[in-house]
């Protein structure tokens, strides 16, 4: 718990913080016009999209975002500086990236695996946030299962044509771009797979349908995407032909937080509609709730559900310290593997316990004026889910930890 | 006061742990272990206290009691994290030693400031040490003492004092005319009769020890400052030995699960071992990440100490319980037999568990700290 920007940074990190201290204080956004959403995968309008755009591409000017990509393809050129840059935004309470496929996933995967002229035509883009990007992996029959995906492309002179159906495509609605796991060759489930980048806002209406879901929720923010003949031509392909099964590693890498690039990450700005998932959020919350006589938080159960919570979060935190720690460690990917797991169900469990503090009260909805915090507890504890479920469940997770880092046998 | 970012543990301490661990593997193996401590499985045994002297004389003789002793006293100085890496080693080997207990010693001669130079100066030229301060139901804090010094002698008993057939001096509690002090006694003396108790635990022994007008050096008049500054490694150090026997469980049972075949397949295949036992990993994990937080704060953010203390004991109890609980379940009948060496690991595993606490009470002094003493 101890301040991460008090640690040691090199003189390089050191003055980079000092800037991006001095740029966060005077250019920080002011407050949203209008209610935002807990996190950008359930952002519903374009004033919500407009504000958060506008806050990438400021911060995209100034440099704190793609700080570690060479200048080339739109960086910053600096080493290691991106977490430095994270730390101060979430130090200054800033509103979150709206972009975050674009950030997390596509731009190392473009990156590692696009020829130089693509790159430097999309990243900058990226990086600034003009265009957002979304994640075409899911399809209605290939979820845990993803390389089973069937959506298909067909080679017609130096295009591809591409048919088949996407689904809980996060942001499509929103999107300029999508990273695509696509079948090339039906007759090889892992090397009959290729991965693309393909346009699809430009394609809407030409090619491309995207259709909303409603989540568990009531909010929209993933959609259904359905691809009819849609070209694209072949410079969009990453990697060799067949390669998209390991191209599609690097993406899952960086999704669950455990790849080399260091994702740009804005956030922990307090505003009428987003609160902080943690456990000093629940124990606040417990203070101010009645339970019998007294408060919440004096109820020993209660209060040894509230230290299971600090502890895990706390172990989180030191986990990724550690990481850092060569001499600490036995098998390089161990806790970077784990993090995505503990992450998502360290913050469902911290929503059902807030939602356990409230007692009756979490009966009451976003709505509902008498509802505690607007409702955000249900609905955070309800959201949880798309964490637990999404890039990877919890339990492929854990095959994964048991069979890449224990060794125990394969199950499929 | 902040922590450095890689928890103060340099290169001399990542030496020492990796040849920690080089010793223990070709010194101590596990089949030697079992050899020396479960020779007699009959559960009203006589309490023993089996281990390997002429080990542990080479491990003297490598400094390794020494370490957490300041320079100026004649020792190395070396920071918790340091030593929390040796202990870890430790723990992975169960080797059966008095280290814990002279650690615990040094800890807490060091927190009794000028007077603790006696002991120091014993534990500096070798000697094994061990803590005596609790009471018949396991409490530790000074009021709970049993023992009363008088008329210049102790009289009373200390309770669960940790491998106290392997050590030649006790740190004892015991309630003076004016308060609570701190006793350096000579385990020999006069007057000093310890009872050996029928445990559980093979790896280690156990006594509760009367004291019938027993001589003592008075090293503290303050018990409960000494203590409150010296708890907190105490904690950290026994959580870091079960974070090392915990990787031991885990090791040895994901290489059982990975050989051992039914239904045409390794066991490890299944889900329902598979899973648990990646579970067993993620909580081993998240003790060692606060095992050397804890550390590190107790040298370098020692107002932070307490809590971070808390919540790495809290985390090993309830790993090691479970880690214990899997090792076991997954070996299947071999796991409930004698011969299998998970038992010698369950039952450290478990007496580590509730030592210095268990995961309830350490929740619940957290809590005190970060919510406030509830109303
Ligand atoms: C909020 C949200 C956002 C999403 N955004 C995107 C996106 O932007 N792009 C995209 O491509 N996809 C997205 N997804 C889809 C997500 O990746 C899939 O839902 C996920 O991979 C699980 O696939 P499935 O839904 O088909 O479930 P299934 O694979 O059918 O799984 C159902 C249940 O069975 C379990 N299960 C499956 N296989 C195994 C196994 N081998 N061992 C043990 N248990 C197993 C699962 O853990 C789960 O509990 C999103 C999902 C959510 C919830």
């Amino acid at each position: 718990m101890s301040d991460a920007s008090a640690r040691k940074d090199t003189p390089a990190q050191a003055e980079f913080r000092a800037y991006c201290r001095d740029w966060l204080a005077a250019n920080k956004p002011g407050e949203p016009p209008v209610r935002l959403p807990q996190t950008p995968l359930e952002i519903m309008t374009t004033e919500q999209l407009d504000y958060l755009q506008a806050w990438q591409k400021a911060a995209y000017d100034a440099g704190l975002v793609g700080c570690d990509y060479p200048e080339a393809v739109g960086g910053g050129g600096r080493k290691d500086c991106q977490r430095v840059a994270n730390e101060e935004m979430l130090a200054a309470r800033t509103p979150f990236f709206p972009n975050v496929i674009g950030l997390g996933m596509a731009a190392p995967t473009v990156f590692y695996h696009a020829q130089e002229a693509v790159k430097a035509e999309l990243l900058p883009r990226l990086f600034s946030g003009e265009d957002i990007w979304c994640q075409g992996f899911s399809e209605p029959g290939a979820g845990s299962d993803l390389a089973s995906v069937q959506t298909f492309a067909e080679k017609r002179g130096d295009r591809w044509v591409i048919n088949g159906h996407k689904v809980w495509t996060s942001l499509a609605h929103f999107a300029e771009w999508m990273i695509i796991l696509l079948r090339t060759d039906k007759s090889h489930k892992y090397d009959g797979l290729s991965y693309f980048v393909v346009p699809i806002r430009a394609a809407l209406g030409n090619g491309v349908t995207v259709r909303p879901l409603i989540k568990i929720t009531g909010e929209t923010g993933f959609n259904e995407v359905i691809f009819d003949n849609l070209e694209v031509d072949d410079r969009y392909r990453l990697d060799e032909l067949g390669k998209g099964w390991q191209v599609a590693m690097t993406t899952l890498l960086h999704e669950r937080g455990a790849g080399e690039l260091q994702t740009p990450r804005s956030g922990g700005m307090k505003n009428r509609s987003s609160h902080n998932i943690t456990t000093s959020a629940v124990i606040e919350l417990a203070r101010q709730t009645r339970r019998g006589a007294g408060a919440a938080a004096d109820d020993p159960l209660l209060r040894d559900k509230l230290m299971r919570q600090l502890i895990r979060e706390e172990g989180l935190k030191q986990n990724q310290r550690r990481s850092r720690v060569q001499a600490l460690l036995d098998h390089p990917m161990r806790l970077p593997l784990q993090n995505k797991l503990l992450a998502s169900e360290i913050a469902q469990s911290i929503a059902s316990l807030a939602v356990e503090v409230e007692g009756m009260a979490s009966s009451l909805y976003m709505g509902d004026s008498n509802a505690p915090a607007g409702g955000q507890w249900p609905l955070s504890y309800m959201n949880s889910y798309g964490m637990t479920i999404a890039a990877g469940t919890s339990e492929v997770q854990r095959n994964i930890l048991g069979e890449r880092v224990l060794g125990l046998p394969k199950s499929k | 006061m902040t922590q450095p970012n890689n928890y103060g543990f340099g290169e001399e301490a990542a030496l020492l742990k990796d040849s920690a661990r080089k010793f223990f593997r070709e010194h101590f193996p596990t089949d030697r272990l079992h050899a020396l401590v479960a020779a007699d499985p009959t559960p009203g045994r006589a309490p023993s206290c089996q281990w390997d002297e002429a080990l542990w004389a080479q491990l003297v003789e490598l400094g390794w009691t020494v370490l957490a002793v300041p320079e100026e006293a004649g020792g190395v100085g070396m920071p918790v994290a340091a030593v929390a890496g040796l202990v870890e080693e430790v723990g992975r080997a169960a080797f059966p030693c008095p280290l814990l207990g002279t650690l615990n010693a040094t800890y807490v001669l060091v927190a009794c400031g000028e007077a603790g130079a006696v002991g120091l100066a014993d534990i500096a030229a070798g000697k094994a040490a061990t803590l005596a301060l609790t009471d018949r139901h396991g409490a530790w804090d000074p009021a709970a003492t049993e023992v009363e010094y008088r008329d210049g002698g102790l009289y009373g008993t200390a309770w669960f004092v940790q491998d106290a057939g392997k050590c030649e001096r006790l740190l004892v509690c015991a309630s003076t005319g004016a308060g609570y002090g701190l006793f350096w006694v000579d385990a020999h003396a006069a007057g000093v009769t310890a009872e050996a108790d029928g445990i559980v635990d093979l790896t280690r022994d156990q006594a509760h020890i009367v004291f019938d007008g027993a001589s003592g050096i008075e090293v503290s008049g303050n018990a409960l400052s000494a203590l409150h500054q010296a708890m907190p490694a105490i904690w950290t150090l026994v959580a870091a030995d079960m974070v090392g026997a915990g990787e031991w469980q885990l090791q040895t049972t994901v290489e059982y699960v990975s050989t051992r075949k039914q239904f045409d397949r390794p066991l490890g295949f299944f889900q329902a071992i598979k899973h648990p036992l990646v579970e067993v990993m993620v909580q081993i994990d998240e003790a060692k990440s606060l095992v050397y937080n804890a550390a590190c704060a107790c040298d370098s953010e020692p107002e932070k100490a307490a809590q971070y203390a808390h919540m790495a004991k809290a985390s090993a109890s309830d790993m090691a319980a479970y880690a214990s609980s899997r090792s076991v379940q997954s070996h299947g009948g071999i796991g409930f037999t004698w011969e299998c060496y998970v038992h010698l690991y369950f039952k450290r595993q478990k007496h580590s568990q509730m030592l210095w606490g268990d995961g309830v009470w350490h929740r619940a002094r957290l809590a005190d700290i970060v919510i406030g003493t509830a109303a």
